[in-house]
């Protein structure tokens, strides 16, 4: 088994292909031999859902993987507890070859590793809250009591408290989320898949649910993979962020590598739309080196965002922000004007 | 050029000889296995006759108590229940109460029977793509064959009495029990069998916490239509020596006594009304939660 401090990955892909038809292997020949989704489409009749996918998922961290409808989103993340087989390639999580499980293995698998919340709730409409949150543990024959208790200690903690004897079509749609995110962490499991789980949600309430994830996930350090075709949520959420398209991993990179150096035009055009002195901090466009301590140059955090930095630079009337970080030890240097050009949208040539 | 004009049929002889001998074999195995067939049948006979004298022995102010207390619980509606005492009540009124007992027996039976058939076959079929194309058309044969046709070898090999009755109505009632079954479980959500997966349960687990509780609106129409089937059946199985109520009806059709046949049919139809009104409204009632209004 891996954790953090091993340094492995807690979720390693390689090489993933996967074809929906008949003669899977025929069309793993043929993408190998280089045609792409439109051409075996149109050649065998077959959908490439995913072509050729590398990935590694850092223990306790959370991946994003962005991209538009039938991107293969959902195919990939259905890869990682098996749901989906795959034409090729290999999947380890935990150190394990998951395609190496037997069925019972794999049970036991999803039992205790791996858990996962969908974007339409998927809740068992008869039964209550609690029973919907205590289901994983049932399934592994946990005591009554026992689940009772640690369903109401995981509604407690989504903010659900109240609600344990409701019936999930009784709750809002943000209400039945919380629902599925408890019944994803009652099994304590290490890792959490999420199919854009918060995709069906309005947009105050989406912002919520991040909120709610982001709370729980300082604390609890699951590895999760998170499904979005939402580039704000992308950027919020994500430690790392995969972007793919027609079944291929086009970029993969953090909030600031993605977005100062989108690698296509498809990423770009997906950049295009965010409000970058948001998702930007001052430590991904500062100068760094040492700064003469005379040059009169108001103080900055590495952490702010630079639309916030370009405010106190405007206020201060400055032009050269020195930028620190949490202790206030000194970093390096950023200037008003490349604040400002991070924040403006390159214009969008196709290359 | 003959056969342009007159379809090429088998020889007339030939038809008439390999029907008797297919006709003699099945005599030839009915005389061989028939008693065997009756003894296993025996206990269920038992049953069938203990419950029935059961029915017509407890008084029938019990038994008017016990349907009104089982109408209520599955219901939960006075309107239904009230109606079902006051069916019981006219049919006790009118003489019938003997027979309305008989035929409740042995609907009762059936019923329970055709559940513990329809509900693993259509659970099979539901699974299987396999068995379902098997069974599939043996249950259109079953739902489009005259009764009247099979009532043949059965009563060849059993004679007539309760246990041939039982099978001719089983026969008929249990295909909606598969069919709706097999649909029931078919329709339940992707997504939330996907989840039940994702937790790893297994088949079994996914069957019992989610296939089943989710199928049982329609696995309920099924039972419901079971019942009246077997209902519809009364009648027929009354000719191969079922008593109840269809046997008077018999007698009204040969005497041509209106009304007795009348009044018969009457109690016939009193009983699948209680039933119906009774198991639907059970369903409903299973369905509410699912249905409740959104109020968070
Ligand atoms: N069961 C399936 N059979 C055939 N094609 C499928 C199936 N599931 C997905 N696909 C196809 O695979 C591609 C990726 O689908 P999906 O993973 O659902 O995309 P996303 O989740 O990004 O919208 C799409 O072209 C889709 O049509
Ligand atoms: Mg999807």
């Amino acid at each position: 088994m891996a954790d953090a401090r091993s340094g492995e990955p807690a979720i390693r892909i390689r090489d993933l292909v996967k074809i929906f038809g008949s003669d899977e292997a025929a069309g793993v020949a043929d993408v190998r031999a280089g045609l792409d989704k439109p051409q075996l489409l149109a050649r065998n009749g077959q959908v490439l859902a995913l072509d050729g996918i590398d990935l590694d998922v850092a223990a306790g961290s959370i991946q994003v993987v962005m991209g538009l409808s039938g991107s293969g989103k959902s195919t990939l993340v259905r890869h990682v507890n098996r749901l989906i087989e795959p034409s090729a390639g290999s999947i380890a999580v935990l150190g394990e070859d998951v395609l190496a499980m037997s069925p019972r293995r794999l049970r036991d698998f999803r039992r205790r590793h791996i858990s996962m919340v969908f974007q339409r709730f998927a809740l068992l409409p008869h039964r209550t809250v609690r029973q919907n949150v205590a289901y994983g543990l049932k399934i592994i024959g946990r005591a009554r009591h026992e689940r009772r208790e640690a369903a109401m200690r995981w509604i407690e903690r989504v903010g659900l408290g109240g609600y344990e004897d409701a019936y999930p079509a009784q709750l809002s749609g943000g209400m039945q989320q919380r629902v599925g995110l408890a019944r994803a962490l009652a099994t304590d499991a290490d890792i959490l898949l999420m199919d854009e789980a918060f995709s069906a949600l309005d947009p105050l309430i989406r912002a919520d649910m991040q909120s709610v994830l982001l709370g729980l996930q300082t604390e609890l350090k699951k590895t999760i993979v998170f499904i979005t075709h939402d580039l704000d949520e992308a950027l919020r959420l994500g430690d790392s962020i995969a972007i793919l398209r027609d079944g291929r991993i086009v970029q993969r990179g953090s909030t600031p590598e993605i977005v100062l150096r989108p690698a296509d035009a498809y990423v770009r055009d997906f950049v295009a739309q965010v409000n970058r002195g948001r998702v930007l901090r001052v430590g991904a466009v500062m100068q760094p080196g040492s700064v003469d301590e005379t040059s009169g140059a108001v103080q900055l955090t590495a952490g702010m965002w630079v639309e916030e930095a370009v405010r106190q630079l405007s206020d201060a009337g400055a032009s050269l922000g020195r930028v620190v970080d949490a202790s206030g030890k000194v970093l390096g240097t950023v200037t008003q004007a490349a604040l400002v050009a991070a924040m403006v949208t390159p214009p969008l040539t196709s290359p | 050029m003959d056969w342009i004009w007159h379809f090429p049929q088998i020889e007339g002889r030939t038809l008439r000889e390999s029907a008797r001998a297919v006709d003699q074999h099945y005599r030839a195995f009915s005389r061989a296995w028939g008693g065997s067939i009756e003894a296993a049948f025996r206990p269920l006979l038992d049953f069938l006759l203990w419950f029935e004298s059961l029915l017509i022995t407890t008084p029938w102010w019990l038994i008017i108590a016990a349907a009104a207390a089982i109408v209520w619980l599955a219901s939960r509606s006075t309107i239904v229940t009230i109606g079902s005492v006051a069916a019981l009540l006219l049919i006790g009124l009118f003489g019938l109460w003997e027979d309305t007992m008989r035929t409740l027996s042995i609907i009762i039976v059936c019923t329970v029977i055709a559940i513990a058939i329809g509900l693993p076959v259509g659970v099979a079929m539901a699974w299987s793509n396999r068995v379902r194309t098997i069974i599939s058309p043996v249950l259109d044969v079953m739902q489009t064959m005259p009764s009247f046709v099979y009532l043949i070898p059965i009563v060849m090999l059993l004679g007539i009495g309760l246990i041939p009755g039982l099978i001719v109505v089983v026969i008929y009632a249990v295909p909606p029990m598969i069919r709706l079954t097999d649909l029931g479980i078919r329709l339940v959500d992707r997504e939330v069998l996907e989840a039940a997966d994702a937790f790893g349960s297994s088949r079994w687990q996914t069957l019992w916490q989610v296939q089943l509780p989710l199928a049982l609106p329609t696995i309920m129409t099924g039972i419901n239509q079971t019942i009246m089937m077997a209902l519809a059946m009364v009648v027929v199985a009354s000719l191969i020596g079922v008593r109840g109520l269809g046997q008077p009806v018999l007698q009204a059709i040969t005497n041509q006594y209106f009304t007795q046949g009348l009044l018969n049919g009457l109690a016939i139809v009193a009983i699948a009304i209680i039933f119906d009104r009774a198991s639907q409204a059970y369903g409903r009632r299973l369905q509410q939660h699912r249905e409740a209004t959104r109020n968070g």
